[in-house]
């Protein structure tokens, strides 16, 4: 799976929503469950996923899934580079 | 497997969905999964057969992200949690205010998780500017801060408390100029741990969680996380907050009585490494030596469950006499016969062998642990037993005994007397069982096992087995009722309530304290609230003798009625008849079950004449 299709389905679980409902648009305004908790629950999912850690710099620029999608997979490039 | 657990969903098979939920959550412990974990469960809780729990964390910093693996864990382990959360650092107030939402939750168990910079800040900050006498006076703040909260607590619930102890800073203020001094930094915070034994072992049912080694196992700096600590006051790094879930499930999983009573384990690659019937005495690797030395880890950590009262049996597909050898003579062995409980050797399916295993110990299946390298005996053991817990066993063998020693249905709370002597009743047992054989008649068997029975009051020593047998007892058990050591302990104290403990002896050894009756007095009545018996002294009518000691009792002290309820669960079938066969009638039926009473002024109990009965002192004082 992509980075990019396992961050979705970490969303999927978090938020409850199946992951075709969550796209690179999808921000807390399309997405009901996506609240100041759960956001705090996707930054620890993610961080123990990918097995990273969020600034409180870069947790705040997570305002829509390609945000969030683009800042893990610049993270995790990176890390390998 | 996230859509078939939801297929099945929809289908309404709730069995199947529970079990491929298991699956998602063995596959995957993450928060991820704990959150699909716990919106399936949702829908499936009033559907299967889980064991209801409810917990209240009490804390002084953010848990919320913890709740959900902690759910999903327990629920792995067959318990429904409900959890309640406490406000943010307002454990005081709400331990004190006995109006408080902690207490109309009314738990089970409290969590009481107070991080050692909220109750000694200056000890966890400021150490390097302090005075040897601020430094000693601010631990002992804490150190009572923390008892008071706890007495508060006991004085107004009797659900089970854990406290967390507290954590040493990971970087000492001073650097190695703390560990020159004799009260450094870290030896306060221990001091502070060391008098927070001390008061818990002065309460009923507190118990301590070593949060300070818990940190300290998975690596202090890797533990924290100051960034989320300075964002959102959750002072866990986000991989360890499982961990955090785990250790409360090894105090959750004994207090709901989830525990296991026995471990069935596999012989090949399980207890040796290789095949015996392959390799040989000589080629199996079993030694203080790499690789040998994996697979006496795992005995020793078998050896500690036997002395926490964990019965361990085998259940192995081997040719006996070959398997027998090892166990007999390989000098590697640390567990010998003598050790197991019941063994079952032959090729035999294995589901076959740990019912016969469960029939013989006198315990339920749903009581048994399994242990097998071999995932395919695993699989096999889920589909046909999925009330075993089944333990999963890593590639390395050098893991094995990690794994057992940190299973949550191993842990035991409390130890009696009883407990480190289990395997040898076992043992016993067998002897019994052969020499029972050689008689005719049930009576003459009776007569020649000279059981003597005491019956004492509860007392300081016995009250924690007794609470313990109240948890435990399935089969012969008229009402199962659960009660914490402070709920026996406050029955003791009620003049109405008479809580009575039975121990056994006869020629071949001690069984120990074997059952246990509460009874309670209103008007001329006596009603029993519990009456109940460990399953290894069932059929020896040990019973009909309390029976008839409760029943002289109540005369003696006027009343002319003895009455109890019989509750059926799908466990207790051997007490199903017992107060119809003591001449009890039918006073009452509901929905759960049916009051059975008997006339005291027309009925006599006699004590059966085969077991010698001594009422002995006993008494909470």
């Amino acid at each position: 799976m992509s980075v990019s299709d396992q961050i979705r389905t970490i969303a999927s679980d978090i938020f409850g929503v199946s992951a075709d409902k969550i796209t690179a648009a999808s921000t807390p305004k399309t997405i009901e469950a996506w609240d100041s908790i759960q956001h705090l629950n996707l930054v620890l999912a993610l961080e123990e996923k990918f097995g990273l850690q969020l600034s409180p710099e870069e947790i705040e620029q997570m305002k829509s899934m390609g945000e969030v999608i683009k800042l893990v997979e610049g993270k995790l490039q990176a890390a390998a580079n | 497997m996230r859509s078939e657990v939801d297929r099945l969903l929809e289908e309404a098979k709730w069995t199947s969905a529970a079990a491929r939920l298991r699956d998602v959550w063995r596959a995957e412990s993450s928060s991820a999964s704990a959150a699909f974990v716990v919106s399936r469960l949702e829908k499936l809780r009033d559907k299967i057969s889980l064991l209801p729990f409810r917990v209240a964390i009490l804390r002084s910093f953010t848990v919320e992200p913890i709740v959900p693996l902690l759910r999903a864990e327990a629920f792995y382990f067959g318990i429904d949690l409900s959890v309640h959360v406490g406000d943010f650092n307002a454990y005081a107030q709400e331990i004190l205010d006995s109006e408080s939402s902690l207490y109309r939750f009314a738990p089970n168990a409290v969590i009481l998780a107070v991080e050692t910079r909220e109750i000694a800040p200056d000890l966890w900050q400021e150490y390097a500017h302090l005075s040897e006498e601020q430094a000693n006076s601010a631990a002992q703040r804490a150190a009572n801060s923390v008892q008071q909260c706890v007495q508060e607590f006991r004085g107004r619930s009797q659900a089970s408390l854990i406290v967390h102890n507290f954590e040493q800073p990971a970087r000492p203020t001073s650097g190695v100029l703390d560990s020159q001094r004799e009260l450094s930094q870290a030896e306060l915070v221990r001091e502070i741990n060391r008098h927070l034994v001390a008061s818990a072992s002065q309460m009923r049912g507190v118990y301590v969680l070593d949060y300070d080694a818990l940190a300290a196992r998975h690596g202090r700096l890797r533990w924290r996380d100051e960034r989320k600590w300075l964002m959102a006051r959750l002072p866990v790094a986000a991989d360890q907050m499982i961990h955090l879930a785990r250790e409360w499930l090894r105090f959750l999983v004994p207090l709901s009585g989830k525990s296991a009573k026995a471990l069935v384990v596999d012989l090949d690659n399980t207890l040796w490494g290789g095949v015996i019937g392959e390799d040989g005495m000589t080629g199996i690797r079993l030694s203080a030596e790499y690789p040998g030395a994996a697979y006496q880890a795992l005995q020793r950590a078998l050896l500690a469950l036997t002395y926490k009262g964990i019965l361990v049996a085998i259940c192995s597909k081997n040719n006996p006499d070959d398997a027998m050898e090892v166990l007999e003579k390989h000098p590697g062995m640390l567990l010998r016969p003598r050790h197991f409980a019941a063994m079952r050797i032959s090729w035999n399916d294995k589901s076959q062998g740990l019912r016969e295993i469960a029939a013989e110990l006198n315990i339920g299946i749903d009581s048994l642990a399994f242990l097998d390298d071999n995932p395919f005996e695993r699989e096999q053991v889920r589909r046909t037993l999925p009330e075993v817990m089944v333990i999963d066993l890593p590639a390395d063998p050098l893991q094995y005994a990690a794994v057992v020693r940190d299973h949550p249905a191993f842990e035991r709370l409390t130890l009696s007397a009883e407990d480190q002597l289990r395997t040898t009743f076992y043992a016993e047992q067998r002897e019994r069982a052969q020499a029972e054989q050689k008689f005719q008649s049930k009576e003459d068997f009776y007569r020649f096992l000279e059981q003597e029975a005491e019956i004492a009051a509860v007392s300081p020593t016995t009250l924690a087995r007794i609470s313990q047998l109240t948890q435990k007892t399935n089969q012969f058990n008229v009402t199962t009722r659960r009660y914490a050591e402070e709920q026996i302990s406050r029955m003791a104290e009620d003049p109405a309530c008479e809580v009575l403990s039975i121990r056994l002896h006869d020629r071949f050894g001690d069984h120990g304290l074997v059952g246990v009756s509460i009874t309670r007095d209103e008007g001329d009545t006596c009603e029993i609230d519990t009456f109940l018996l460990s399953c290894r002294v069932i059929s020896r009518t040990v019973e009909s003798a309390l029976l008839a000691h409760l029943a002289e009792q109540a005369i003696a002290r006027g009343c002319k009625r003895l009455e109890g309820w019989f509750l059926p669960t799908k466990k207790n079938a051997p007490a199903r008849d017992f107060y119809k066969q003591h001449g009890f009638e039918i006073a009452r039926q509901n929905g759960e079950g049916a009051l059975w009473s008997l006339d005291l002024t027309k009925q006599q109990l006699a004590s059966p004449e085969w077991v010698k009965v001594v009422r002995v002192n006993g008494g909470m004082d």
